[in-house]
């Protein structure tokens, strides 16, 4: 086997690995790392993307399409969320992981009741390619992309527009925000809806390579919690580098010793850059800075 | 969208109604109780709400019929949620204080195992309607589900035959997936071939990439998947994405989780299962027991093998019952001695093996087409749940309540 083979190979794994994580995380990273609402319902915004870009899609939509309406849904329920529920609770932090556990029950739950206990799934696009002796799926380096794609996506909003200063500025000053003339509760809700979003094109991108049932938001949520504890406040340089190291870790884990390793790979990481940089990677890059 | 409101509603209203559906219908003071501890949520519900279903089918028909000696069945249901703790606690609960004289119980191994010692400890009879890797020797249990030596010393030679000598196993990562994993190993073995590599994966993993590669690595001739959860069925979609294009054969797919249904063609092309029974199953028989099931649950996405066996087990019971002319689980075991407590089931002629109380089956390979339809290359008519039997273990003589594979049999006298 030549050594392109192997390099390419190792590559794919890494972006594959990467987008996972990445995808998984940025929504968390936004109502989580950047609001600090602990959103233990993260996973079934993710499922609700999920269904509802398999359902446009088999109501005939082509894929990118169902996919925005995925986003956009998952976007609306996060704001409704957000209204009834997490706005409320935005200085009681303990009782938000109360409260976003009881959704994410309720839609579990609720999804198995209206829906059914499975979805037809709508098939991955595009085929696949061959380097060496393997074949890969090309919707894999699509995924790979849209993970790029969406980190620089967050990293222009947030430093680069109106929305993303006033968004910064509520965040870490309210009360100077308000006095500022910044209508605080509607950042907060763009900001919760943003994330919501982001938890809903995670699930469209990867509803056509996985089961549609509605327990699936839990397959991502342990990776989501991880990449943001280890990435820390900051959305792009701590998800970004977060989801660079463990992408590392678990796809040298998982080819060195299978997927159970991988996974430990990933918890074992987790303990350690923890234990050494406790406000995360952001908070030991923004530190450096200043 | 009338029909998922009128499914939810349905289905809302199932745990609620389960008790009083089946005791209304026959008034009599005196019922006899069955427990139902199965998962209705949680990451195995695709597979067994239609075991629930099917059990309440027959209870229906059952009690119709006037009921097991003039009793009505009573159903005691609890919904496991996929989840092992659950069902210790349920099975304490059926045992205890709702007194059931029989309880049906139990998707996973996991969730048997951790159950089993608490039908040990109270003295209560089970039935575990589901296939897995065999080897429980229990008299508090009776199995009717499939077990390796008749899925897999039928389904592994053929595949050997067909597609070459070189296998690969892909495993969910517990008890079944490992022990089933050994039956492999030895079939592959007894028929002078190699394992080209085996991979072990955590429940509830979705994204096989890395183990894909593997494969295409160790170049097998054909895949053993024994996956288990919807979150890892995701395989079959992205292998096919990475066109990794080798058969399959399973012991699990098709037959209880219907992947064939749940994804698009043809992720699932050349996937062999063996079986007992799966709704395509074209004899008459099959043929009327999923028109009774779907007059019953039009929605029901597939009847699959662990409805039918579930079904049956209601009737066997009822037989067992009415011969023993008791509930008690000594004087059902009597009968059971006899040999000759069998059924035509949907699947073809099933009896109980008194030694191990497991079940012989009609066995199906059911193939999947490029196009997921099923074909049936062939059958194989009353295989018997016979390893345990050989390796030493007969309920008639002793009870020592514990669970053997190959590489730990039953000590020798």
């Amino acid at each position: 086997m030549d050594i392109a083979t192997l390099v390419f190979s190792a590559l794919y794994q890494f972006g594959d690995a990467f987008a996972f994580l990445v995808l998984s995380a940025c929504g968390l990273a936004v109502i989580f790392g950047m609001m600090g609402v602990i959103n233990l319902a993260h996973g079934e915004f993710i499922m609700c993307g999920a269904y509802v870009t398999a359902a446009t899609v088999h109501a005939g939509l082509p894929l990118p399409l169902g996919i925005l309406a995925g986003t956009i849904v998952s976007a609306l329920v996060g704001v409704l969320v957000e209204l009834v529920v997490i706005r409320h609770l935005y200085d009681r932090p303990l009782d938000t992981i109360v409260a976003t556990w009881g959704l994410s029950l309720i839609a579990t739950q609720g999804t198995l009741i209206m829906v059914g206990s499975t979805m037809a799934g709508v098939g991955t696009p595009f085929g696949s390619f061959q380097v060496g002796a393997y074949s890969y799926s090309i919707y894999r380096i699509v995924l790979f992309c849209a993970a790029l794609g969406v980190l620089v996506g967050l990293y222009a909003l947030f430093n680069w527009t109106r929305f993303g200063v006033l968004a910064r500025a509520t965040i870490q000053v309210p009360h100077m925000a308000a006095a500022l003339g910044v209508d605080t509760r509607l950042v907060y809700s763009l900001t919760f809806a943003c994330g919501a979003g982001l938890a809903g094109l995670a699930g469209g991108l990867y509803a056509p390579t996985m089961t549609l049932v509605p327990t699936m938001g839990a397959t991502f949520i342990m990776e989501a919690f991880v990449t943001v504890v280890i990435g820390g406040a900051d959305v792009f340089l701590g998800t970004a580098p977060a989801g660079a190291v463990l992408a590392v870790v678990k796809s040298v884990m998982t080819s060195w010793q299978g997927q159970l390793f991988g996974q430990i790979g990933l918890l074992v990481a987790v303990i350690i850059v923890v234990r050494v940089l406790p406000k995360g990677i952001s908070g030991f890059v923004l530190r450096e800075r200043t | 969208m009338s029909k998922s409101v009128l499914r939810g509603l349905r289905a809302a209203a199932l745990t609620g109604t389960l008790v009083l559906g089946s005791s209304l219908a026959l008034a009599a003071e005196n019922p006899i109780k069955l427990g139902v501890l199965e998962d209705q949520s949680g990451d195995f519900a695709a597979a067994t709400i239609g075991k629930v279903h099917a059990i309440q089918l027959a209870t229906e028909e059952i009690n119709k019929a006037g009921g097991i000696m003039g009793r009505p069945i009573e159903l005691v249901a609890y919904d496991t949620q996929s989840d092992n703790t659950r069902y210790q606690e349920f099975m304490r609960r059926v045992l205890q204080r709702d007194k059931v004289d029989v309880v049906f119980a139990g998707f996973s191994s996991a969730s048997r195992e951790a159950y089993r010692p608490i039908v040990d400890q109270f003295n209560g009879f089970a039935f575990y309607n589901n296939q897995y890797e065999g080897g429980v020797c229990d008299g508090h249990m009776i199995v009717t589900g499939a077990v390796p030596e008749q899925q897999f010393s039928t389904l592994i030679p053929y595949m050997m035959e067909k597609y070459g000598k070189n296998v690969y196993t892909l495993a969910a990562d517990y008890n079944f997936g490992q022990i089933s994993a050994e039956w492999v190993r030895k079939i592959v073995k007894e028929n002078g071939g190699k394992m080209a590599g085996e991979e072990f994966i955590p429940l509830g993993v979705s994204q096989f990439s890395q183990s894909i590669q593997n494969i295409q690595k160790a170049k097998p001739d054909f895949v053993v998947t024994l996956l288990v959860g919807t979150a890892q069925a995701s395989y079959y979609e992205q292998a096919a994405s990475a066109n990794v294009n080798l058969p399959m054969a399973s012991s699990v797919n098709v037959g209880q989780g219907y992947e064939h249904k749940r994804f698009k063609p043809p992720s699932l092309k050349d996937m062999y299962v063996t079986t007992n029974y799966i709704e395509e199953i074209d004899s008459p028989k099959s043929k009327e027991f999923y028109a009774k099931f779907k007059a019953k649950f039009p929605s029901e996405p597939y009847v699959n093998q662990e409805a039918e066996n579930s079904y049956l087990a209601v009737y066997l019971y009822k037989q067992m019952v009415e011969r023993a002319k008791s509930t008690k689980r000594e004087d059902i075991r009597k009968v059971i001695a006899l040999g000759d407590v069998c059924m035509d089931a949907p699947e073809g002629k099933v009896c109980i093996d008194p030694k191990s109380q497991h079940m012989s089956h009609t066995i199906y390979l059911a193939k999947v087409g490029a196009d997921h339809s099923i074909s049936f290359p062939k059958t194989w008519e009353d295989i018997k749940p016979y390893w345990l039997g050989e390796a030493g273990c007969d309920l008639t003589k002793k009870d020592p309540m514990a669970q053997y594979t190959p590489s730990n049999p039953p000590p020798k006298p």
